[in-house]
């Protein structure tokens, strides 16, 4: 009695399993169907696949014959749902996309709906935008350095690197109240200006990091064991690279100088002195490398950027989409109706579509927005690097060890709120 | 009281069964890796040396379900991903103890729409929300520690 | 000239009555093509030497439902030497939802048109993979339509707290 059921229960689930191995053929080769490949799992809940992202990986013994990625574990409904409400509220829904860079987020939403409505951005505010852009590059580039390498070598790292991450995160605090999810940035500048201890602790940080940066290198970038599992590995080359639509750090390891902050400077990145990082090899530590780069140039802007740090309003004069100040409503009945305003309805977009694109850590980070003459966006569509850059990880990873798999989707950088949105 | 008189200084202390077997329950609970979203990202910092969990024994994060009491709910469930979680869930040994990181899974959070379950409590059961997007590492050390206040109230006769 | 409107000029000598018209709108161009030219014109700006648009930035849609044609479709260009930007615009209507797909000149097209499927149930001919990709397999419907619902739940206020509650499907064990 009891073998006939678990024989039935085994049965059926063979059944299920042949099904879901017909519908997925046409995506591995034929080997799967005779038994001489393995079909396994890599599920949703991984240690090493940086959130919830879900791998279906088809192994010679140990070798990886295919990888598909399968992705929508975190769909979000963001788009949608910054559709049903308006400008400056949805603002707040674009954080919580790539959740690393969250200021970058906050930042080309803003100069979309800028573009849209053809509002000013005072120089002050810009600049602020680009310190803060940039510190949250050195926060993101933290946690993939302390993620990557403890998925490959060296947890002691994570460990460092977050310690590091809590000093953005303190000047997050001082400016915003919040110490991821700032949202701090506004259609028009900035919400308000930063308080009396923001410049000493920017400048606290640029002194404290350069040296904790030459901890991390004389700890991965000669070490036998780094070495060894990061050269060679996960090979792509510029060419390949561009026709998969790559950008970004994953698409400068392999040698093609391509970044939008200097070939499409945006909010003053033009007034800036700094290189772009290259290297020619295409594999995992050529992509290490490049990061471990962008850190210094970083630190570079935002040292040159608090130097130039020009005094004026942060937030555009124009009272139909920034709100006045508060001192203003006591005495003027134009300031109360026009705040009522922006609370209430909210302000308009003419009818169009702009697009625009930021360099975030991981690569082209670009809002395509378009407006239908009311308060609320027709549509908001991200074009989101890590949804991009993950498709030609089945390339990357032909012929590897699953053991490389982890590495390679390591040095890829995804982040999964921005590939599922 | 009195065994422990008169035995003197013989290092020996009396207590109930299940004063002992609450306070093994709470001093050594391992979470499992359950990040799912931004909270994540503020649970690994919790777990950082700046606001070190492992104080109270739970630095030790478990991939596999089977080896883990505790599982930290921290970010947004979305529907594709709810039959993953009931089954991990189910996957945990008993005792299991859930909390719910951030206000997504507390209550679906700042997104209410079709894509996100409203709340991980249609799914599994709670023990202790919290609230906060994301909360503070010092907010989620503060949840666990309320979750240990409760495991220490615990009757015997509730699940014996 | 700019290297736009050079492209556009060389555009609407070529292909004619293909390109419907070409708006400007805050220092971006956009094409608008006929559904049928739409793998020809993407081939010619990639291949032509002078004009270089190599790479596809972004593949997306929107739906201006209840106008028809319904789902206007977005193709993002670029050519990466000076750099230029252009775009294309395909009008698709809602009862006929179909368009040829772009893999075999842009590999990276492949998950935005998956998107797209998902997202609009824009079906793209010969595309070597076209399921669900951010939705599970079995759902029904296409989220992003314009007559789709948003889907939220009523919000528990303090008065109207006991009723939801009672509705609400907790899981007990």
């Amino acid at each position: 009695m009891a073998t006939t059921t678990a024989a039935a229960q085994a049965a059926h689930e063979h059944e299920l399993l042949e099904t879901t191995v017909d519908e997925l053929k046409h995506l591995f080769t034929p080997r799967v169907a005779t038994g001489e490949t393995v079909l396994l799992n890599m599920g949703p809940q991984h240690p090493s696949t940086h959130g919830v992202l879900r791998l279906m990986v088809e192994l010679d013994g140990e070798i990886v014959v295919t990888a598909i990625p399968d992705i929508g574990y975190l769909h979000t409904g963001i788009e949608k749902n910054m559709e049903a409400k308006t400008f400056l509220k949805a603002l707040v829904m674009t954080d919580r996309l790539d959740y690393l860079n969250a200021v970058g987020n906050n930042l080309v939403y803003c100069l979309a709906i800028e573009k849209l409505v053809e509002v000013d951005v005072p120089p002050r505010a810009q600049a602020l935008r680009v310190i803060l852009s940039e510190l949250q590059r050195i926060a993101s580039h933290l946690v993939w350095l302390g993620t990557h390498a403890a998925d490959i070598a060296s947890q002691s790292v994570l460990f460092y690197c977050f310690r590091e991450r809590e000093k953005i995160m303190a000047i997050h605090e001082l400016i915003s109240g919040a110490r991821m999810m700032t949202s701090y940035f506004r259609p028009g500048g900035v919400w308000r200006d930063v308080p009396a201890g923001f410049e000493e602790a920017v400048r606290d940080f640029l002194a404290y990091l350069p040296a904790k940066l030459d901890d991390y290198e004389t700890l991965l970038s000669n070490n036998p064991i780094w070495l060894d599992r990061t050269q060679g590995v996960g090979v792509i080359d510029g060419p390949t690279a561009l026709a998969w639509g790559l950008t970004g750090p994953s698409l400068r390891g392999s040698g093609v100088n391509f970044d939008l902050r200097k070939s499409q400077p945006y909010s003053g990145y033009e007034q800036y002195d700094f290189n772009v990082p290259l290297a020619y090899n295409g594999d995992v530590y050529d992509r290490y490398a490049v990061r471990m780069q962008e850190f210094r140039e970083s630190l570079k802007i935002v040292d040159q950027a608090l130097r130039k740090l020009p005094k004026g309003p942060v937030i555009t004069s124009n009272r139909k989409v920034a709100p006045p100040p508060r001192s203003e409503l006591g005495h003027s009945m134009e300031a109360v109706i026009h705040h009522f305003k922006l609370w209430t309805e909210g302000f308009n977009a003419p009818k169009g579509e702009v697009y625009v694109a930021v360099e975030s850590p991981r690569g082209e980070l670009g809002v395509f927005l378009a407006g239908n003459g009311g308060p609320r966006p027709h549509r908001v569509h991200w074009r989101t690097p890590s949804f991009v850059n993950l498709q030609p990880l089945n390339l990357m990873s032909a012929n590897h060890y699953v053991a490389d798999v982890v590495g390679i989707i390591g040095s890829i950088d995804i982040v999964l709120g921005d590939v599922d949105r | 009281m009195g065994l422990e008189q008169k035995l003197g200084n013989m290092g020996v202390v009396t207590t109930t069964l299940e004063t002992a077997i609450n306070w093994g329950r709470t001093n050594a609970m391992w979470p499992m890796l359950f990040g799912l979203a931004c909270c994540a990202m503020e649970m690994i910092s919790t777990v950082m040396p700046n606001n070190d969990m492992s104080r109270f024994g739970m630095e030790l994060m478990r991939a596999s379900p089977r080896q883990a009491d505790l599982m930290i709910v921290a970010g947004r469930v979305s529907r594709k991903m709810a039959p993953v979680l009931r089954r991990l869930y189910d996957q945990m040994p008993d005792p299991k103890w859930v909390i719910a990181m951030g206000d997504c899974a507390s209550c679906g959070g700042i997104f209410n729409n079709y894509a996100i379950v409203q709340g991980v409590d249609e799914v599994v059961p709670v023990d202790v929300y919290v609230a906060g997007c994301p909360p503070r590492p010092e907010a989620l050390m503060h949840g666990v520690l309320t979750l240990h206040e409760k495991i220490k109230k615990e009757k015997l006769k509730d699940w014996a | 000239m700019t290297h736009t409107s050079d492209s556009v000029a060389a555009l609407q000598t070529r292909f004619g009555e293909a390109i419907v018209r070409v708006e400007e709108f805050r220092g971006e161009t956009t094409v608008v093509v006929a559904r049928d030219a739409l793998v020809d014109v993407l081939r010619f700006l990639k291949e032509t030497p002078a004009l270089g648009f190599s790479f596809l930035a972004n593949l997306t849609a929107f739906d201006d439902w209840p106008d028809e044609p319904r789902f206007n479709v977005v193709y993002q260009l670029r050519e990466l030497t000076h750099p230029t930007n252009l775009r294309l615009k395909v009008l698709v209507p809602g009862d006929d939802p179909l368009l040829p797909t772009v893999t075999g000149l842009h590999l990276n097209a492949n998950w935005h048109e998956r998107e797209l499927w998902d997202m609009f149930g824009i079906k793209f001919t010969d595309h070597p993979d076209l399921r669900r990709i951010l939705m599970p397999e079995d759902w029904q419907g296409h989220p992003l339509r314009k007559d789709y619902p948003l889907g939220y739940e009523e919000v528990q206020f303090t008065f109207n707290f006991d009723e939801i509650n009672k509705k609400k499907p907790y899981a007990t064990e």
